[in-house]
């Protein structure tokens, strides 16, 4: 397992540096430069070269691509133009809010998810199947960005039962509870379309395992119903949900941009935005490589937790 | 496996859930009072005001900050400031300033001709030890300082390389307000996030994407401000601005998307309105193409409905321009110019004289960018009233870097028409590097549609070199007259500023100069 593991992270190296030569030459390649981005209306030629110059943006691209990447191995992803401040310390800060954001919707659409598509698929066909199916399609097709906004409305505005943006208050504790509620409206919105996509998929993941014959078998020796569909049938069937559990860890991840940006919500994503906005080149550079370190860390271990679960994945 | 008593748990979560929400009700409904909350368009760069250009930044920085001079409450003319008043040499070259005696910077150090030699070197001088806590991206709005001198303690002197009229209005800008000496050598490049000047506010604290908070400056050499603290906070996307206002989350909220007004007519709420020194105009080729005839872009003004765009585009949040200069700077502008009225007939009498009915214009719309107020709509709009008289426009759109990467070195065989917008701080700024012969993209200029007459580089030549403002206006007021009628722009919209407090906050107002001013701001 542990030479497994190495393997897989090894095979990691590549990708990464792919990664960076990629969002390097997107950067350079994209019209607009920072120079421009700053001066606004006021960029002359001749101050967007004086400014080029004082931000070390005038030499060669092989140049700086090197440059960049030799510091960034030595841990310093360099200063962000547009805030001023180093990249390392912008990028951990939104990610973790990215991460208390992405996390809480995950748990909640992998809990819902997969209950919501174990009971369909018990149900098959009954009033709870149905509703359930009926339900999940219209979380998929809501677009999130939309929902949260429908959802500020109705919760924060007219209810006044949440805050309308941000991750803290601004006057007050910043204890859990503090948390708690601005988390929960961006938390849910970014939940609906992955729970929907999870229930559908857990459901016929269990419908198949449900036609198995040691189903058939456990249900003979008497095995009362609830133990039949949540001990048995779903520890078969999650081998099948695990993936899909890792694919929508990736569509949250992703979809979290939108919800950042309706909310406020200080992330990685709505940072990210902001700074192709604004062509700050090194933050988009280091948040992006950031990211995707992140989740190709995370296939890997969800990779690593399929073959724990089953064993005839060869690792 | 029972519905029964799956419906139980999920009744008890849910139950859980919502008794834990309301738990807390109303918790986010009250701001406290004395503490005015906000609401930003964006996270401010830095609070090193020679380091910003954002209008986002300087509603900040300009009530942590004093300049020299000031702009007069409600116009943009200069007043005394940080120095009490000035003598100008009789060529116009040279300025003494005497400064107030007695005023501290924040951080407890003196504020004196040292300090601000030290401000203007550090921005100018590439050999001064602290120009590396740059870049000082607006610093060429000093570029005509030769030299700072100290006299003496509270005397200090400009030495200008030419007459540079607009230089007063320039000091009075963000990029002229006073820094802490002694704060920019105890953090260097941090001094973006670790600001301190004279201000009626002081820094308090900077929580990144969240928010910047200021405290009151009980010394303020022009009286203590009525608020304890300041909250500015970064809410980026209008909708969820508008929201916060709603939910009463904030108490002050600036740029109010049109659509957004009606929601605050009424109480309790007052929307504020002030006309900036901002135009929006479209910039015409006039090199090349149909546009190289001057009765074609007369044309192009006259087919145009102005109105139609400020009121139903726009919702009334701008006005229709008559010339090349703002009315808010009021001094320069000359109000007997009327806007080019909504005449398609005689749109299309120009167009048939010029014998180009049918010609085909490449238009370039940005996506929104700094003051473009809301152009992908007014440029649909004035697509189809362009077609409505005979032509054929055909627009490209771009993100606004791409866009300003385009239009401003030039629209020579790219395009007819490009739009833009400028907000300036003096009525030199935008005709002197837009409208002169010497201002071509390949000069250094953002002439973009090659406008050129003599008469009007020679007026603005003049206008720069004048220090009597009454002179001055004489030759501005000129200029327009002339511009107007050449017609190298289509001159669109003014736009107004607006803002919206809560009926909790008294005594606030906008000024012209699109700065947030707050020291006499009540909140209860």
């Amino acid at each position: 397992m542990t030479g497994y593991i190495l393997k897989r992270l090894l095979s990691a190296v590549p990708v990464l540096l792919g990664i960076t030569v990629i969002v390097f030459l997107i950067m350079a390649m994209i019209p607009g430069d920072p120079a421009t981005a700053i001066l606004g209306s006021y960029a002359t030629p001749e101050n967007v070269e004086k400014l080029n110059r004082d931000l070390g943006l005038d030499k060669p691209l092989v140049q700086q691509y090197f440059i960049w990447l030799g510091n960034m191995l030595q841990g310093d992803f360099g200063t962000s133009f547009a805030l001023n401040r180093p990249v390392i310390d912008e990028v951990l800060e939104r990610f973790n809010a990215t991460l208390v954001l992405a996390g809480t919707a995950f748990v909640l659409c992998s809990l819902f998810g997969v209950a919501a598509g174990v009971i369909s698929a018990a149900n098959q066909y009954g009033w709870a199947d149905k509703a359930i199916t009926f339900v999940v399609l219209l979380g998929i097709s809501i677009p999130s960005f939309f929902l949260g906004m429908m959802m500020i409305l109705f919760f924060a505005v007219n209810l006044r039962l949440f805050p309308v943006s941000g991750m803290w208050p601004i006057y007050g504790a910043r204890d859990l509870s503090a948390l708690a509620s601005h988390l929960a409206l961006p938390a849910i919105a970014l939940a609906v379309v992955a729970t929907g996509v999870i229930a559908r998929l857990a459901r016929s993941a269990m419908l198949e395992v449900l036609r198995q014959d040691f189903i058939r078998t456990a249900r003979a020796k008497g095995v009362p119903e609830r133990g039949v569909i949540w001990r048995h049938a779903l520890k078969a069937a999650m081998v099948s949900i695990i993936p899909i559990l890792g694919i929508q860890a990736g569509f949250v991840l992703s979809g979290a941009v939108y919800i950042e940006i309706v909310f406020q919500w200080p992330g990685v994503g709505r940072m990210l935005v902001d700074a192709i906005l604004k062509r700050d080149i090194l933050l988009v550079q280091g948040g992006v490589v950031f990211v995707a370190a992140c989740y190709v860390l995370f296939n890997i271990a969800v990779d690593v937790a399929q073959s724990l679960l089953d064993p005839r994945i060869k690792t | 496996m029972t519905i029964s008593s799956l419906t139980r748990r999920t009744l008890l979560a849910f139950g859980t859930a919502a008794a834990l929400v309301l738990s807390a009700p109303g918790a986010f409904a009250q701001t406290p009072p004395g503490v005015l909350i906000v609401g930003q368009i964006a996270e401010p760069k830095s609070l090193d005001p020679a380091a910003v250009t954002a209008v986002n930044d300087f509603r900040i920085l300009m009530n942590v900050y004093d300049g020299l001079v000031r702009y007069k409450d409600g116009t943009l003319e200069t007043e005394p400031a940080l120095a009490t008043d000035w003598t100008i040499s009789d060529d116009g070259t040279v300025y003494t300033f005497n400064l107030r005696e007695g005023v501290k910077f924040h951080d407890g150090s003196a504020f004196d001709a040292e300090a601000v030699k030290f401000n203007f070197d550090r921005m100018l001088d590439e050999s001064h030890p602290y120009y590396d806590t740059g870049p000082f991206p607006l610093s060429f709005f000093f570029s005509a300082v030769e030299g700072v001198e100290v006299v003496d303690p509270l005397t200090v002197r400009f030495t200008l390389n030419a007459p540079y009229a607009p230089f007063l209005s320039n000091l009075a800008y963000p990029t002229g307000l006073i820094v802490s000496p002694a704060a920019v050598m105890q953090y260097g490049s941090d001094f973006g996030r670790n600001p301190s000047g004279t201000g009626a506010f002081k820094f308090a604290e900077w929580r990144s994407n969240e928010a910047v908070v200021v405290e009151a400056n009980p010394e303020y050499w022009d009286g203590a401000p009525e608020l304890q603290a300041v909250v500015f906070r970064p809410i980026t996307d209008a909708n969820t601005r508008t929201a916060e206002m709603l939910a009463g989350g904030i108490d002050l909220m600036v740029e109010v998307p049109p659509v957004a007004l009606s929601e605050f007519q009424a109480d309790p709420y007052t929307v504020h309105e002030q006309a900036g020194p901002h135009v929006w105009f479209l910039i015409l080729n006039a090199k090349e193409g149909p546009f190289a005839d001057v009765r074609v872009r007369q044309a192009a003004n006259y087919a145009i409905n102005k109105e139609a765009i400020v009121n139903d585009v726009l919702e009334g949040t701008a006005e229709v321009a008559a010339g090349p200069t703002p009315p808010a700077f009021a001094w320069a502008y000359n109000p007997e110019l009327e806007p080019y009225p909504y005449d398609p007939d005689r749109a299309r009498e120009l167009i048939a004289e010029a014998g180009v009915e049918g010609a085909e214009l490449t238009f370039y719309v940005t996506e929104g960018g700094s003051g473009m107020l809301d152009p992908v709509a007014m440029g649909t709009a004035i697509q189809a009233d362009l077609e409505a008289v005979g032509f054929d426009v055909k627009i490209e759109t771009y993100e606004w870097n791409t866009f300003l990467g385009n239009v401003n070195p030039g629209l020579e065989g790219k395009a007819d028409m490009a739009e833009m917008a400028w907000m300036t701080n003096d009525p030199d700024t935008l005709p002197f590097l837009a409208l002169r012969t010497a201002a071509f993209p390949d000069q250094g200029g953002f002439n973009s549609g090659y406008y050129s007459n003599p008469q009007v580089d020679e007026l603005l030549e003049a206008a720069r070199a004048a220090t009597d403002q009454a002179e001055r206006a004489r030759l501005y007021k000129e200029m327009q007259v002339i511009v107007q009628e050449d017609a190298p722009w289509v001159f669109v919209a003014n736009w107004k500023q607006n803002a919206v407090t809560s009926d909790r906050v008294e005594n606030f107002a906008l000024q012209p100069s699109f700065f947030l001013l707050l020291d006499d701001v009540v909140k209860n």
